[in-house]
This record gives structure tokens, sequence and C-alpha cells, in this order.
């Protein structure tokens, strides 16, 4: 039998019955549609979510301390002097997947430019935090690593420290500002970067030399983290594996003893953060799913009244040399093409309302191809799944009974 | 032997029907020769349905041989005697059966559509030709429901010719139809035996008889009559003889 003249038949079926098939087709354009829509929602919200993350810092990895116990007492973090100078020292010569380290150690405190005063932080990095967090000098020029190696007093700020500090709009560039008892001489003013996902004023900041730091401000030898980029994405997982390897070796933990620190990636907090949207996504989906296998159901039950309605139809197709595969073929051909126009123009609705939920509520959308994809074929096997049955039930009519049906 | 369309021997059909046995055919034996054009009759219950089941291919005997053009169709499955039936036999029912909402030409060209050896163009072609030999040649793009009883009838005929079988399987075909109507597939009938085809036509209306060249009574699942019409009356001149419609 020639296949494509069974689908010129359907075809011609469906013609006959074109609101029919309209109404049919709309059970499942509903389904496509929403599914399409709804995952587009969830995948833009967790998209801003990530690209709020990935300006947080490039690959970040942070290294904090933790859980060393002294006499079994578990300490606070910030009071852990389990990171050392040395191990940056040693990250930096043997770690492996790595583009920039920068140790961190930071203090809060007060800050004051002559009668102005602000509440803020002040971080002691060394030059390449600058590329790991994302931050560039706007006016004036970063600190050097000869800065780093003389502790000199020198700073960048944030925009916000700015705003705080030089009130009457003058030129913080050259200026000297207090950190407690230390003058910090600025020499560079940041790009501001706005409020980061967790509502973090990210210009809130004074970086300097963390070797003034650790010296001049805190008095400590040890460091509050070690923050890294990895060269990619990808080399996001080794270099962690790399780095555990480099500190429990300079750390001297035996095989099966806990570490005295937190690896931490950006990677982490990003799949953190994003598990809620994505629980809301599956549950949107889940919705939508519902209602294309509603959509299904309104196949089936169409195309069972249809095979009862078209009986006799059916007997004389068969009188004349149907075969029942010909007829079985006939209605699942016609519940396929229902579902697979029915598919298109919902992608093309789901679309549509996606881009005027973008437009209109502003809402972060993103619809993804292998939503449409899924959608769309997830529809065209609900057709023949929900179409088999019917003309299942039409190509096993006995032809003498079907021609004379009433 | 070999001109033979239809030989039927020792023909039985049983049905169950709930713990008793029908008989519905009881050593029914008889064969057609090619040209021939005979009516079945018989009346309800005699069993000229079940024989045109089975001389339709749609339905298999319980005992006994049936070959048709030469063909045994008592051990043929059922997508055998699908094709056999596209191949073979042209059906025209009593309630005509034409596909709602489709053309004449469409409903004309429905059996070449299963047969696969049979490309468009030709199909149309056919289809055409099997329309004009019917007389409707001027009526190929109406659509069932725009036609009368009939024209419908016409369509039926037409379709059941376009697949070129050896013989034409009528069922009541005049059963819905008005008298005047009656005559005019009668002698459209006529005209087609008269061009060589072989005709079958199962009736209960002995009249039609008349107008056939043998007739084949059955009762109780059996042949009780089997006679050769010498004198057949044209179906023509009796329509001709009918008053005028517009006369009453």
């Amino acid at each position: 039998m020639n296949y494509g003249n069974l689908v010129k038949i359907a075809l011609k079926a469906l013609s006959n019955n074109k609101f029919r098939g309209f109404l049919t087709m709309l059970g499942i354009i509903i389904g496509v549609a929403s599914v399409i829509a709804m995952l587009a929602i969830g995948q833009g919200s967790k998209r801003s979510i990530r690209e709020q993350i990935s300006e947080m810092g490039s690959n970040m990895i942070m290294i904090h301390p933790g859980a060393d116990r002294f006499g079994g007492v578990r300490q606070s973090a910030s009071d852990m002097q389990t990171l050392k100078l040395e191990d940056y020292q040693t990250i930096l010569h043997e770690a492996s997947y790595i583009s920039a380290v920068s140790p961190v150690v930071n203090a809060s405190g007060q800050v004051i430019n002559g009668a102005n005063n602000a509440q803020t932080s002040l971080y002691g990095i060394s030059p390449d935090y600058m590329d790991i967090r994302k931050y560039a000098i706007g006016q004036g020029e970063m600190f050097t690593e000869n800065d780093v190696n003389t502790a000199a007093k020198v700073c960048v700020v944030g925009q916000t420290v700015v705003d705080n500090l030089f009130t009457n709009g003058e030129d913080p560039l050259g200026k000297t500002i207090r950190f407690g008892a230390i003058p910090f001489k600025i020499v560079g003013v940041l790009t501001p970067k706005g409020y980061n996902s967790m509502g973090q004023d990210q210009d809130d900041l004074i970086l300097a030399p963390y070797t003034t730091v650790q010296k001049r401000v805190l008095a400590i030898t040890y460091l509050h983290g070690i923050f890294l980029s990895a060269i990619s994405e990808e080399f996001s997982d080794k270099a962690i594996d790399d780095l555990t390897g480099i500190l429990r070796q300079t750390h001297k933990i035996k095989p099966g003893d806990d570490d005295n620190f937190n690896i931490r990636s950006q990677e982490e907090l990003s799949s953190m953060l994003s598990s809620t949207t994505d629980l809301m996504t599956v549950l949107l989906a889940c919705i939508a799913g519902i209602s294309l296998l509603v959509g299904g159901i309104g196949i089936m039950n169409i195309m069972y009244v249809s095979v009862t309605e078209r009986t006799r139809e059916i007997g004389l197709r068969m009188a004349i040399g149907a075969k029942g595969r010909h007829i079985l073929f006939q209605f699942l051909i016609e519940a396929v093409i229902i579902s697979f126009m029915g598919g298109i123009i919902g992608v093309l609705l789901g679309v549509g309302a996606a881009a005027v939920i973008k437009y209109v509520a502003g809402w972060p959308v993103y619809v993804q191809l292998y939503s449409v994809i899924l959608s769309f074929a997830v529809c065209t096997i609900t057709g023949i799944f929900f179409g088999w049955y019917p003309a299942r039930k039409a190509s096993d009519l006995d032809p003498i009974d079907a021609i004379r049906y009433e | 032997m070999e001109d033979y369309i239809i030989r039927v021997e020792k023909l039985r059909r049983d049905f169950q029907v709930g713990d008793e046995t029908v008989h519905a055919l009881r050593d029914v034996s008889f064969s057609i020769r090619k040209g021939e054009f005979v009516t079945i009759m018989g009346t309800s219950g005699s069993g000229k349905s079940t024989l045109l089941n089975i001389l339709g291919c749609l339905d298999t005997p319980s005992s006994g041989k049936y070959y048709l053009d030469g063909i045994s169709v008592r051990e043929m499955g059922r997508n055998d005697r699908a094709t056999l039936r596209n191949r073979k036999i042209g059906f025209v029912f009593q309630s005509y059966n034409l596909l709602p909402k489709t053309t004449a030409l469409e409903n004309v060209e429905l059996p070449l559509f299963y047969n696969p050896t049979v490309g468009p163009k030709e199909r149309r072609e056919r289809a055409e030709t099997a329309l004009r030999e019917v007389g409707l040649a001027d009526r190929m793009q109406h659509r069932s429901n725009q036609m009368s009883g009939g024209q419908q009838q016409r369509v039926a005929i037409a379709r059941a010719l376009v697949n070129n079988p050896v013989m034409l399987l009528a069922d009541e075909a005049t059963g819905n139809l008005d008298t005047r109507t009656s005559f005019e597939i009668l002698t459209l009938f006529q005209r087609l035996h008269a061009e060589g085809r072989t005709i079958v036509f199962v009736t209960h209306n002995p009249e039609i008889a008349q107008f056939s060249s043998r007739n084949i009574v059955l009762r109780d699942g059996r042949i009780t009559d089997d006679t050769i019409n010498t004198n057949i009356l044209s179906a023509k001149a009796t329509l001709d003889a009918l008053p005028p419609e517009n006369a009453l």
C-alpha cells in the first residue's frame, strides 16, 4: 500500500470535519503552548539567577578554613587559622587548572575622610582578585604586586564608599582616607557593579594589598580565605580535586580524616540558588503536562466517536479492498495530523505567549529549543498513543456488520 | 471451465447462535459464466445475504468450495480477501454508501487508492471514464449530498466499475429508489450486461428477475429454482412505457 495515499485519505477525512478537528486540536494547542510558556518562565528565572551569580566572579572557587577542632570544640570559620600564607604560595606554584589566585583577609570597620565616615568592609587581596571577582577600575589604577610586596598603604575603593566619603563631589583619587587608625591613599575607584542577587551592595568595599591588611590592620599571619578562578567552567571540578589534594598534603591530613578547609565553587552556589526555580519549573511543567494529557484524551474521545460515526464508511472501505491495517493507519494518521498541527500551532502560541509575558510583565523569559522539541515530541506521541485504541477498534470491525451499521 | 466467473460447490455456512447452530446455507452449488446477469432471489431468512457475503469475499463458508475467477477463496485470510475484493469485485449497495461531502470523482477514485499499482494520473482518468459510462460526465465535481438517489447510485456503480472487476455484485441496488429511478438503474445494468459484464443482483423483489438472464431462487438455505430467462424484458422499454411523472 502506498502510505502517501493513506495520508491523502486522512487529510480528506479531516478537511470534511474542520471545526471538529480544530476543537480536538485545541486541547493539544493549549497543552503544548502552556508547556512551552511555563518552561520558558522557569528557564528565564533560572537564567537570570545564573547571570547574577556569574557577575560575582568568573569560574570562582573559594577556599575557607573549616572543620578544625580544638579539643573537640568546633570553631567558627572566621576564627580558624588553618589557612596560611604558605598555602597560598603552594597553590600559586603547584595548582593546575587555575588562572588566578588571590589570598583574602577582611576586616569591617569605620572609614573616615575628614568629617565624613562610613561603615564598610576592607578586603586584603592581591591584584588577581580583580579578575576573579570581575571588578574593573573605573578611574585611576589598581595597586601593583610591588605594593603588595612592600605592604604599601594604598587602596582601591568602591563607588558607594566614594559617595559616602566624598559628599561634595571632589575627586577621590590621591586622597587619603583612614580605616580605623591606618591611613590609605586612594589610587583607584572601581567601576560600579550594583547589588548582587542576595541584595548585597557590591560597591561598598575597599580593596587593599593583603599584606597591608594582615600586618598593619589585623596583625595576623593567617588568611580568611583564598579565592581562585578555574581556567574554565568545565575544569572547575578538576581544579577543586587538585586543590584538595594540595591542601591535604600541605596540612598533613591523614587519609580518612576530615579536611580542615572548605572548598566551594560558584557552580555549587548557583545550583543551590537555582534549585528553587528548578522545583518551580518542574511544577509548572507538570501542570502544563497534565493539560497536554487531557488534550490527548480529547483526541482519543473524538477519534472514538469518529470511528463509531464512520462505521459504514469503514465497512465500505473494507468492502472495496481496504485491509485492516489501511484502516488502522488512516485513523492513526488522522490522530497524528491533529496532534502534529496542534503541536505546531501550540509551539507558535507558546513562543508568542512567552514574548508577551516578557514585554508586558517584564519577567525574564527564555524559550529553549529543547522545550519546543520536547513538547512537540510529547504531543505527537500523545497523538499516536491515544489514536491507537480507536484506530485499532476501527480496523477490527467486521466489514459485513460495518457496511450495514445504522 | 475457464469462463466460469463463479463456481460454488456444496457451500455450507453455519452460525452459532447461543447453543443452537443455524444453517444459513446448506449444500448450495451453482456456477455463473462470464457475461451472465443473474438475479439471486429469496425472502428474508432464505440465506441470500449470507450467500452475498460469501460471493463478495466478505465471509468464508463453513465448508464447500468457492472459486472466484478460478481462485479458491475458501482458505484465504482477511487481507488476501480484501485484495481480491479490490481487484475482482464491484459492490453496489442498497444505500449507495458514498463518502459524505465528497465529490463524485473522489468517490469513484476510492477503490483505486487501495490499489498500489495505479498511479494518481491513471486513477483520475479511470474514474472519469467510469463516470462517463454511467452518464454522469457533467456531475463529476458534485458532492454526494448534492445529488439525487438515482445519481448517487450511478456514482456507486461507477465506483464498482472503476477497478475493472470480473463481476458486479449488487445488493438490493434499487431498493431505496422510486419506480422510475429503479428502471433507470436497471437500464444501466442491462446496458452493462450487454457490454459483456457479469452481474449478480441479489434482491427480494421478483419483478427484477424478468430483466435478468437467469434467476436463482433460495429458500431456507437451499436453491429451489434455477432458471434461464429466455424472455428478457427491456428495462428501457418499461421505463418508456411508464406514465410521465407530471401526469399524476
